[in-house]
């Protein structure tokens, strides 16, 4: 009964949920820090990725060391090759928010152009799904990892109605034009984060079950 | 294509039953893996695909298992002849106390060939299939003895091919070897299965995964699942199949 392999593998996965954890953080502190104009809070969204990737760096190693010297098979196998690949999903997510962070740098203490309410519901709403993605993993859970999907539904909605809302004040207003590009390249990395959860989610289904399906 | 197909069958030692009700069909040209705990009835298994479970006393084997169109357990059958047609290798090398020549010629010569050339042309093709032509091609007439483990195993699986089998059944061939020895003999399977069907017992799942095309799970007598060896390592049918597999069985 290969205990301490068995053990190993528990502490992969508590590990993922820390870098999980991690991921939620950054996109709130990027999120954040625009919403703010807190430029001091922007730069430490580069300091929050530099410790994700670390930690990815780590469970990857940690994945190879397993796979190396316990040869896992079946389900444990298929939890390693998804805990690496989910990793991966979930540092492009760290990249993503360090980009928003840039941008927050570049509009500087300019005024907004406009209240920020989608933004911050989209960064709420991707949260949640990084949470639900890896809750999904850990319960091993399907519908929980099909629901990802139905979210991320929502949150292409919301991107549209900010583009559409940002090409209306363009056209309104050309001085405009600068800050409403730089804020929907944000809407636009919110939505791919919300994507790369939807990943996590079609891996947990492999995970789980071995067949391959696309949820979105 | 089945070479052999096995339905219903049952083994006994004396009162105890061994095997239960195994439906199997191994395929032709494929390396088919048998594995399972120590007692699942695997090597029972392997040693009925050629009635060597005869041999032991108070065993009753009852079912069919066909080798093509033959059912191998018919009255009328010639055991030898069986034997001729599904080689065997076993667990730890076991050369004749004889010449690298005279062990591969054995065969052939207890079936009367007497021809000198004929014979030097089976035992040269016999330790080329067997990779190991180039290794004693020099010295052909020293003792079998004199080689290492991994050598004499080659040798026996050369002695085997000698009758020129079609299925060659191989009872955990490399247990006793290095891994250079071992690596060696999975690289001869791998080859071997383009002119052979394989049957292979092995206490190694690794093993099993590195070499097989079909991998069959035994578990106290019973057949619990067989399928492409890659679907069975990755994701298992049956619970206690990912249980052995992942090492929580027990």
């Amino acid at each position: 009964m290969r205990s301490q392999y068995i053990n190993e593998l528990k502490d992969l996965k508590v590990k993922l949920l820390k870098m999980g954890a991690m991921v939620q953080d950054i996109i709130e502190v990027s999120v954040q820090a625009l919403a703010k104009q807190d430029l001091m809070m922007a730069k430490r969204v580069y300091k929050l990725d530099d410790d994700i990737d670390v930690l990815e760096l780590e469970i990857e190693e940690e994945c190879m060391r397993l796979i190396a010297l316990q040869q896992p098979m079946a389900k444990d196998l298929r939890t390693i090759g998804t805990i690496m690949k989910i990793i991966t999903d979930l540092e492009r997510m760290g990249d993503h928010a360090v980009n928003i962070a840039k941008v927050t740098l570049e509009i500087g203490d300019e005024p907004l152009i406009k209240p920020l309410i989608d933004i911050p519901r989209m960064a709420r709403l991707t949260e949640d799904m990084v949470k639900k993605s890896l809750d999904a993993f850990m319960a091993e859970d399907i519908e929980l990892a099909e629901e990802v999907a139905h979210d991320d539904d929502k949150v292409d909605a919301i991107y549209e109605a900010i583009y559409k809302e940002l090409i209306e004040m363009m056209i309104e207003n050309p001085k405009l034009v600068s800050q409403s590009i730089r804020l929907l390249f944000i809407g636009r990395y919110l939505e791919r984060i919300a994507d790369h959860t939807t990943n996590i989610g079609e891996r947990v289904i492999y995970m789980v079950t071995g067949e391959r399906i696309e949820i979105n | 294509m089945a070479k052999i197909s096995v339905k219903d069958l049952n083994l006994y030692y004396g009162d105890f039953q061994a095997l239960n009700n195994i439906d199997l069909k191994i395929e032709e040209k494929k390396v088919t893996a048998l594995i399972g705990p120590s007692g699942c009835g695997k090597s029972t298994f392997l040693r009925t695909l050629n009635r060597m479970n005869d041999l032991i006393d108070h065993v009753k084997t009852e079912g069919c298992l066909c080798l093509e169109d033959q059912d191998i357990y018919d009255g009328d059958v010639d055991v030898v002849a069986l034997r001729r047609r599904v080689g065997m290798v076993f667990q730890k090398p076991n050369p004749f106390p004889k010449s690298i020549y005279e062990n591969v010629a054995y065969g052939p010569k207890r079936y009367g060939m007497k021809d000198k050339k004929q014979l030097d042309e089976i035992v040269e093709r016999s330790l080329k299939e067997a990779a190991l032509w180039e290794e004693v091609k020099d010295r052909l007439n020293k003792s079998a003895l004199g080689l290492s483990g991994g050598q004499q195993q080659r040798l026996c699986i050369a002695r085997a091919l000698a009758m020129k089998p079609e299925v060659l059944l191989m009872d955990e061939p490399t247990s006793a070897l290095d891994p250079i020895a071992t690596a060696k003999i999975e690289e001869l399977i791998m080859n071997l299965k383009e002119n052979y069907t394989i049957v292979i017992v092995t206490h190694s799942m690794q093993q099993a995964a590195r070499i097989s095309d079909n991998t069959a799970f035994f578990l106290m007598g019973d057949l619990i699942e067989t399928d492409k060896t890659q679907k069975l390592f990755t994701t298992p049918r049956d619970k206690r199949t990912e249980d052995y597999i992942t090492g929580r069985f027990g």
